[in-house]
């Protein structure tokens, strides 16, 4: 047996005596009742049609809102704790996060740190508004982003008070998407750890493969910075003007690791010369001067200090 | 159970699979099976997404079927479908945060689908709600079974692998097999469609087609421009 529920009697009898109910339903009725060709039946259930579609769509948006916004904070903690090698699977990312990694906002013109609220800032946000961000000139644009964000969120990897590596940042266009991702460097800012694409539809099997951990793999221990030693100058592999330019580059092919400079060269991706000149334009975009690199050598000169 | 799997529910969800085929027989729903089949996973996740809308989507329509007018009939399917899949699309981004950043990309795919459209408009407009949305299962499922087969050419000889587990090693990796690039671009998928297709059609050669005209040989000194 159904129970009585006296709200639904209470609803239910208000409903009776208002006008405007008895007014609405006599009038439904109505227009159900008239043909199926009649305008005024047409427009009154594409009127109705849309307004529970609209209901049930924005409802639904609302409504689950705070858990989409808490499930893709949760994913680009995991994709920066993946980059550092710091993920495990049975770690609990928020713990791990908490204590070993720290958000900072440098900004990329004097390379300077910045007070604000780093762990609330967004990056990609920050590139879209015109007050936050600036126009790339177009020679300078290699990395085909049109515009960068003023402040950029870094995060560091602290080992108590030691600074581990360095989390940068970066993002350029490839062949039919932007690749957004993160490369981890040592504290020498020279050294890669690893890198990690956690934005791309590059086609797949071929430049979605930049996401491929054997691939990954490759890039840890490569050099981004081009040294002027004296000993490559002899050779003539470097130039004087190249010192300090960025020279981490993906190769076609496989790389031979016993010939000299290949530190600075990472495997292209097979079947995909235009990811792979994409992912190389965006590290020699974000390692350049327009990039990370003033703050790069800043942090180089304090950890010099420091020893 | 025996009542409500009556004989045209039974026919509504077999039939599709290999007789009256979405993708091999309706010739639907073509555009996603050569975008999502590089990849088993994603194939599979498209097949049960699709099946899903389909088959609530033909039941939605199917329930207010005869108060939709009908010039404006196109309209009210497209709305309740796009409503359906924006629903479940955020249920996913709530709920299952890891598929959906899979699916981002064919949920679009899911809307423009001619299936789902295909079987509003062919049989939820005419049928009642429950045999709807068993129209819609079966579709799926025979839309499903073929990007399934597509997607094991694809993946198998494209990458070497099946659900991303080895299966030949390449030989970029020191194994024997040299993959086949094509296999990973969509238009491997209208050949391996295309050979699907001749092949039922070997088997049923009730689903050809009748000629509509003739080829004529040209012998010569007849035909051909002067």
């Amino acid at each position: 047996m159904r129970k009585e529920c006296p709200y639904r009697e209470k609803l239910c009898s208000k409903l009776e005596q208002c006008e405007h109910y008895q007014k609405f339903r006599a009038y439904c009725l109505k227009v159900l009742a008239l043909s199926n060709d009649n305008l005024e039946k047409t427009i009154a259930i594409a009127v109705a049609l849309c307004l529970v579609c609209a209901v049930l769509v924005s409802l639904a948006a609302v409504a689950l809102k705070p858990l989409q916004i808490s499930n893709k904070e949760l994913d680009m903690k995991k994709n920066i704790l993946d980059v550092a090698g710091l993920l495990q699977a049975d770690s609990d990312i928020e713990k791990v996060f908490s204590t070993q990694i720290e958000a900072k906002l440098v900004d990329l013109e004097t390379g300077a740190y910045v007070e604000g609220d780093a762990n609330n800032y967004d990056q990609r946000k920050a590139a879209k508004d015109p007050a936050q961000s600036i126009a790339i000139p177009k020679d300078k644009d290699i990395a085909h982003i049109r515009v960068k964000a003023k402040l950029a969120k870094v995060y560091l990897v602290k080992d108590g008070d030691k600074t581990q590596s360095i989390i940068l940042p970066v993002s350029g266009y490839g062949l039919w998407s932007t690749l957004y991702g993160f490369l981890a460097l040592d504290a020498d800012g020279q050294t890669v750890q690893s890198i990690n694409f956690y934005d791309q539809a590059e086609t797949p099997g071929l430049g979605g493969e930049v996401v491929n951990p054997k691939w990954r793999a490759l890039w840890k221990g490569k050099k981004v910075y081009a040294e002027t030693d004296q000993a490559s100058l002899e050779k003539g592999l470097v130039e004087e003007a190249d010192k300090g330019e960025p020279a981490l580059a993906l190769i076609k092919g496989t790389v031979d690791n016993s010939k000299a400079g290949s530190q600075y060269q990472v495997d292209g991706l097979a079947g995909a010369s235009l990811t792979s000149t994409g992912v190389t334009n965006l590290v020699r975009y974000w390692m350049s001067k327009e990039g990370f690199a003033t703050y790069l050598s800043k942090v180089r000169t304090v950890a010099e200090k420091k020893s | 159970m025996s009542d409500i799997l009556n004989d045209e529910t039974k026919k509504v969800l077999v039939e599709p699979l290999v007789t009256n085929n979405p993708i091999t027989l309706q010739v639907l729903g073509i555009c996603s099976a050569l975008a999502v089949t590089s990849q088993m996973s994603t194939s599979l996740i498209m097949a049960l997404a699709l099946t899903l809308v389909t088959a609530c989507s033909s039941a939605a329509i199917s329930s207010i079927r005869n108060h939709i007018p009908s010039s404006i009939r196109i309209i009210v399917q497209m709305t309740i479908i796009a409503s359906l899949v924006i629903v479940v699309d955020q249920c996913l981004k709530a709920f299952a945060y890891d598929v959906s950043k899979q699916l981002s990309v064919f949920v679009g795919l899911i809307i423009t689908n001619c299936i789902v459209m295909g079987r509003a408009e062919a049989y939820a407009m005419k049928n009642p709600p429950l045999e709807s949305f068993m129209d819609g299962i079966g579709n799926g499922a025979g839309y499903s079974l073929i990007l399934i087969i597509v997607a094991f050419f694809r993946e198998t000889l494209g990458s070497g692998k099946l659900l991303g587990i080895e299966v030949f090693k390449l030989t970029k990796d020191g194994g024997w097999y040299d993959p086949n690039g094509l296999m990973l671009l969509p238009p491997s998928a209208f050949f391996i469609i295309g050979l699907i297709i001749w092949s039922v059609r070997q088997w049923k050669p009730a689903q050809n087609e009748t000629v509509e005209f003739k080829i004529l040989s040209i012998s010569h000194g007849e035909g051909g421009h002067h």
